[in-house]
């Protein structure tokens, strides 16, 4: 679907824990266009503080809203975060391809959706669209107090389980080491995964898939200038050759990276 | 009732027309159609292709791009797919434009690829000009060609025989004198010169004491780099007569106008494409009314009228 650049209402714009932050605007154009896994393109000021857009994952949709979630990490988030209701965003979106649904919710094939940390942004939006496959999302994190979404996947009926490096809550260790555990216990022949997080956590995906033989569609990050696929500073290296994250990603099949 | 007479914005480069002088720089527009959606292509002054070199090239290794203080680093590495490629994916789009298009050129191991690139596109009908990149900071050579004005010299003049098509030189600000390699490249019969390419710098993560880009160092481009430009702009209008391409660091009109009363004939848009895909645009329109507001008539009126 084709992006536009709009000028968005913000409809709200709140910290909900910690460093996180939950934003809405308003945009029908991008709202009714958007497909879970993309993402849009932020100018955070009206002046050159900061210069480029930020990216961020389209957490959820209804009719007219985009919500969005989003940590407070830099100059550009942290100037997010200071934007009040009321004042209007310049975004450009829908960008990127999207989760690929087309293969999926067969009723005998279990999704299983994987986020590390802030990753658990664009799969909100899956597990929506994938709803009626209750799907199994495993969530991982440093600790208790940076697992995200939990209620929002529950009710969305997902089933989730969750892992913590410190062990304060769920499995104790990597999510990746949950999701193999949980894969030796189940039949995952028609299973697909669709992963996003950090580049550690999606390397190790990449193997468990290739090992089990199940389809692993990754949420790839990369720093990004334009998000449109002109400056080509978010090329990765595929079996197919460079692609850009921002346009030809941000989700590519496990299968067809060069890590 | 007196007519009003429509300012002409059109100029030209060499033998090149321009309908408007706004044009886009090399690396920041793609090759056009991931502009599609946001801007009037078929309105800009002309269209600067990515560098494109003989061989299809990767690039240099990630993070390739940081922001720093109103600017950018960017270390690309000219990734671009080849020129047989060039010409078999992405020519047919840009031609139908109706629109100029310069073709940048660079080489990766010896200066002959230029001359092997020259004379591919000069069999090209839809190609109207070929800019010489020969001031890219992201090929880790120890110096590029427009860091020294023999060899820009002597490599202008072997491409210069090659081509009847407009030719435009792309300087380097990382040098001592810009006017003297400008000056090198128009006695070689270069019809234009374009600057300024990025300028080399360096950005660290101070958590992790290391450089924020994959390799280490990139170019500067955007806001911050803007008097340098215009400087060096205002420097070299005053050492040749070819027009100059002016760029670096324009985001609206008003910065657009500084480059014109500097000395530039036309000027690109760079870094802002990617800030706001339809700011080449906007700024057409701006000069428009300018030279309105303003009763100039042609933008040859205001190029290098810097009052001092
Ligand atoms: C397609 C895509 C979707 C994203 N979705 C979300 C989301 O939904 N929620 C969210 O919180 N974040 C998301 N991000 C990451 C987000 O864009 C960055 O955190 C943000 O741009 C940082 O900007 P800053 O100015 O606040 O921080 P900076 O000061 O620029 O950087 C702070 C730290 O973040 C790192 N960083 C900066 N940009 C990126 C990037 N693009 N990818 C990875 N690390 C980066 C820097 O290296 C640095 O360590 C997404 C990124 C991409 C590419
Ligand atoms: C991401 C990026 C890629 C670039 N790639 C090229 C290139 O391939 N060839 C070239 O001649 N200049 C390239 N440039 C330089 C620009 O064309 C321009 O000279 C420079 O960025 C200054 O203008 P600006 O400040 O408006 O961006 C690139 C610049 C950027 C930011």
């Amino acid at each position: 679907m084709e992006a536009a650049r709009v000028i968005a209402r913000i409809n709200s714009n709140n910290n909900f824990s910690g460093n996180y932050w939950h934003l809405e605007l308003e945009s029908a154009a991008i709202a009714r266009r958007a497909m879970a896994g993309q993402f849009i393109n932020i100018k955070v000021n009206d002046n050159s503080i900061p210069l480029l857009r930020r990216p961020l994952s389209i957490h959820s949709v209804s009719s007219s809203k985009i919500r969005l979630i989003y940590e407070a990490i830099g100059q550009g988030t942290q100037g997010l975060a200071k934007r009040k209701p009321g004042e209007f965003l310049d975004v450009i979106g829908p960008l990127g391809n999207g989760f690929n649904l087309s293969k999926t919710s067969s009723k005998n094939s279990l999704n299983i959706l994987v986020a590390g940390g802030m990753g658990v942004a664009p799969l909100v939006f899956l597990a929506e669209r994938l709803k009626l496959s209750q799907p199994l999302v495993l969530i991982g994190a440093k600790s208790k107090n940076c697992l995200l979404c939990i209620k929002e996947f529950k009710s969305l009926g997902s089933r989730v389980e969750l892992a913590t490096d410190d062990g304060s809550l769920g499995f104790k260790g990597k999510v990746t080491d949950l999701l193999k555990k949980t894969l030796s216990t189940i039949d995952h022949r028609l299973s697909t995964i669709y992963a996003c997080g950090p580049k550690a956590m999606l390397k190790a995906i990449s193997l468990i898939a290739a090992e089990n033989k199940i389809r692993a569609q990754l949420s790839l990050e990369e720093h990004m200038a334009c998000g449109i696929g002109a400056c080509l500073g978010c090329t990765v290296q595929t079996k197919l050759g460079f692609k850009r994250v921002c346009h030809d990603g941000p989700i590519f099949l496990s299968e067809e990276l060069i890590w | 009732m007196v007519k009003r007479c429509q300012p002409d914005s059109s100029v030209k480069i060499g033998r090149l027309h321009l309908n408007n002088p706004v044009m886009v720089a090399s690396g920041t527009f793609g090759y056009a159609e991931e502009f599609k959606n946001f801007t009037d292509l078929e309105k800009l002054g002309a269209i600067v292709t990515k560098t494109i070199t003989v061989k299809p090239r990767a690039g240099n290794p990630a993070p390739r791009t940081c922001e720093t203080p109103a600017g950018m680093l960017n270390s690309i590495g000219l990734e671009n797919p080849g020129i047989a490629n060039f010409i078999k994916d992405k020519i047919n789009f840009l031609k139908k434009l109706g629109v100029p298009i310069i073709v940048s050129i660079a080489s990766e191991n010896s200066p002959d690829e230029f001359l092997e690139l020259a004379e591919i596109l000069d069999d090209l009908k839809e190609v109207s000009a070929i800019e010489l990149n020969i001031s890219c900071p992201n090929l880790h050579k120890d110096k590029l060609i427009s860091q020294d004005a023999q060899s820009t010299f002597g490599l202008v003049k072997e491409v210069r025989r090659l081509t009847r098509k407009c030719l435009i030189t792309k300087l380097s600000p990382n040098v001592t004198s810009i006017s003297e390699i400008a000056k090198a490249s128009e006695e070689a019969g270069s019809d234009a010169v374009s600057l300024i390419n990025t300028l080399g710098g360096m950005s660290i993560d101070v958590n992790k004491r290391a450089p924020k880009l994959g390799s280490w160092v990139g170019g500067l481009s955007g806001p911050a780099i803007r008097p340098i430009a215009v400087r060096m702009v205002w420097e070299v209008y005053n050492k040749i007569k070819i027009p100059i391409i002016g760029m670096g660091g324009i985001m609206d009109t008003q910065s657009a106008l500084e480059f014109f009363i500097a000395g530039s004939t036309a000027i690109s848009v760079g870094t802002a494409n990617f800030i706001n895909p339809g700011i080449s645009s906007e700024i057409i329109e701006g000069l428009k009314k300018y030279m309105a507001d303003n009763k100039i008539r042609s933008l040859r009126e205001i190029t290098g009228i810097l009052k001092i």
